[in-house]
């Protein structure tokens, strides 16, 4: 069994902080409205200002972490939460690989505050967009733009009780065959990244006819060169290539080669 | 052999519903054959093809007459409704210091399956032989009706021919049909393979069938037997598979292998499953969960110590061996029965056949 449970005798403390990012994910978790009183139930929500008034300091035993880090300030603020949490699970894009706004890594930052500000000398930001494991250890990941509210779910049950999360590192094309839903690479000849992203979102996308977007980021072990060649013989172009594998996750190591092959 | 029109269909549908049958059949899905619920012989794929069929390729077509079975094999098998993708096996309650542990209750209705072709008679007596233990599935194929159809055509990535188990249905039906259409006379051939089958077909507005009606059978399935899209040389391709455990070329196909288990779950065959517990928030309950699992996956061979089978290379090794030579040993059958569905559902073509002959001359 793993160390990193929660069996304390009261009832452990939950806090959940924010990087850059959209707050999705952290609605994720106040969407799930038919267990929200099971979660508060559970845990002791002692930091979540997006959702009560009440903060109170650490440390905690559970940290939800969104957003990723893009400040100075935010490259300090990662250390401190890291040392006041016992357990830290990621969440979302953001904070798994950097988020959309990872895409600043491929272009001068500078030149962008001097183009979108009046003042661009009061912009304090880095270079990059980064993920949360790029600065601190991550106990857990959960992927996503924005994450999947089961997988939240069971997490929290899973910790609560002494037993690793169930996340599946498989991809998202084993979820689609076990739904039933007609492949939209292999019948209708459209692009999709399902082969080489990771579970965990229920293949939503190719369920509505769409081609997975990767907004779970990489499985394990991508073969994104061998998808590369197939998308590129159903007529994808290098270009259109790079739009694919950079977008919500174009930090992640794997999708960030892959779109610059 | 008798003989049906074609309302008999209706009829035929009509009397296993109320034997209590709920009918699974094929039906146009979002450009493809799938197997759903039916209500009625309205909803079959009429007029539809999909033997348009190729390593990572498949298209629907209409097909210019308006035959009911005019399609091959869809991307589904008839597994999920006899090894479901996710079961739950049993639940735990907690009291007080204890808890109390059920075996979830087994859900088998009367279901009658409409439209199976041989190679998926066979591949469900395959999963007869390695779910002979389980409950659930026995409970689920003993509530079963099977009305398989003969094929008369072919796909592009068919090859039951040298598998052995089509074009015709051999066994394990209760009926079987041929539908016959291109004559101008719209009619199905009827046989029982079952003593239930007989006195169903008993009922039904049958004649006997004529003696052109046999030679329309047989003439249907010779034109299948040429359509064969891929061949499988059997003579010592067990043996040969076995001396080339280490051959470079598993390497080779493992750099063009997504590892994304595709083929796995569309193959009617494959059996992993992988086991999950769930519970809920406040640890009151909790339930055991079966679901459809890969030996594509790196945690499909997770022992202490780490992943066993470490690279695709390896993986697709695992699962081409087993299907084409140590299932034999395993279960006295081949772990292929020809559907051609591994080759179509793989998103970069990876062809079982190909690579068998390519290791056997390597
Ligand atoms: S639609 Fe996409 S995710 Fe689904 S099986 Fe096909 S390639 Fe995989
Ligand atoms: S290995 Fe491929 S062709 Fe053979 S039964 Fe399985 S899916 Fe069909
Ligand atoms: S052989 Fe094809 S379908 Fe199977 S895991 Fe490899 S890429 Fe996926």
């Amino acid at each position: 069994m793993s160390k990193k449970h929660l069996d304390a005798p009261r009832k452990p403390r939950l806090a959940v902080f924010k990087f850059a990012s959209c707050d999705g994910c952290q609605l994720s978790l106040l969407d799930c409205e038919d267990e929200l009183l099971a979660v508060a139930d559970a845990v002791d929500i002692a930091y979540f200002p997006e959702a009560t008034s009440t903060m109170q300091p650490g440390p905690y035993e559970l940290v939800l972490v969104e957003g990723s880090i893009t400040t100075p300030h935010d490259r300090q603020r990662i250390q401190q939460i890291r040392r006041q949490a016992r357990v830290l699970v990621t969440i979302g894009a953001c904070a798994t690989s950097g988020g959309i706004q990872a895409l600043r890594n491929f272009r001068d930052v500078a030149e962008f505050a001097r183009i979108v500000y009046a003042r661009p000398e009061y912009i304090d930001t880095l270079a990059t967009s980064t993920a949360i494991a790029a600065h601190v250890r991550v106990d857990y990941e959960l992927r996503g733009c924005p994450i999947d509210k089961q997988q939240l779910l069971g997490t929290l049950a899973a910790l609560l009780h002494g037993r690793r999360p169930p996340l599946p590192r498989y991809s998202v094309c084993e979820e689609c065959k076990r739904l039933g839903h007609v492949c939209v690479m292999v019948a209708h000849g459209t692009p999709c990244l399902g082969p080489v992203t990771q579970a965990g979102c229920g293949a939503l996308c190719p369920g509505c006819s769409r081609g997975c977007y990767g907004c779970f980021g990489p499985k394990e072990e991508p073969n994104t060169a061998a998808l590369s060649a197939q998308l590129a013989t159903l007529g994808v172009d290098a270009a259109a290539r790079t739009r694919l594998y950079h977008t919500f996750n174009a930090g992640a190591d794997a999708f960030r080669k892959a779109g610059e092959a | 052999m008798k003989r049906l029109h074609l309302e008999g269909l209706d009829a035929l549908f009509g009397a296993l519903r109320g034997a209590g049958y709920t009918l699974i059949g094929p039906r146009l899905r979002d450009r493809a054959i799938v197997l759903d619920e039916l209500e009625s012989a309205a909803e079959l794929p009429i007029g539809w093809t999909d033997r348009e069929q190729d390593g990572g390729h498949y298209r629907v077509a209409a097909r210019g007459d308006d035959a009911r079975f005019g399609y091959v094999t869809g991307p589904q098998g008839w597994k999920r409704w006899l090894f479901p993708p996710q079961e739950v096996l049993l639940r735990a309650r907690r009291l007080g210091q204890g808890m109390r542990i059920e075996a979830a209750t087994v859900e088998a209705p009367r279901r009658a399956f409409i439209g199976v072709r041989a190679c998926d008679l066979a591949a469900i007596a395959v999963q007869d032989r390695v779910f002979v233990h389980d409950p659930g599935y026995q409970a689920r194929r003993a509530a079963c009706f099977i009305v398989a159809v003969n094929c008369t055509e072919a796909g592009g990535t068919c090859f039951c021919v040298s598998q052995g188990s089509g074009p015709r249905a051999g066994a394990g039906f209760d009926l079987a049909l041929t539908e016959l259409c291109g004559d101008g006379q719209h009619r199905f051939l009827v046989e029982a393979g079952s003593q239930v089958g007989a006195t169903l077909l008993d009922t039904l507005d049958a004649v006997e069938a004529t003696a052109a009606d046999h030679e329309a059978l047989e003439a249907g399935l010779a034109r299948a037997r040429g359509q064969m899209g891929r061949r499988i040389e059997h003579e010592g391709l067990a043996a040969a598979l076995r001396e080339h455990l280490d051959h470079p070329y598993w390497q080779k196909v493992g750099e063009r292998c997504l590892g994304c288990a595709n083929c796995t779950l569309v193959c009617p065959t494959c059996f992993c499953a992988e086991v999950e517990d769930r519970m809920s928030l406040d640890g009151s309950e909790a339930e055991r969960v079966r679901h459809w699992d890969s030996c594509f996956n790196l945690e499909h061979s997770y022992v202490v110590g780490g992943t066993v089978r470490t690279s695709t290379a390896a993986r697709y090794r695992q699962w081409l061996t087993h299907k084409l030579a140590h299932w034999e040993t395993q279960f006295g059958v081949s772990g292929c029965t020809g559907c051609g569905r591994c080759i179509t559902a793989c998103p970069v073509g990876i062809d079982i056949t190909a690579e068998a002959a390519a290791l056997r001359q390597a």
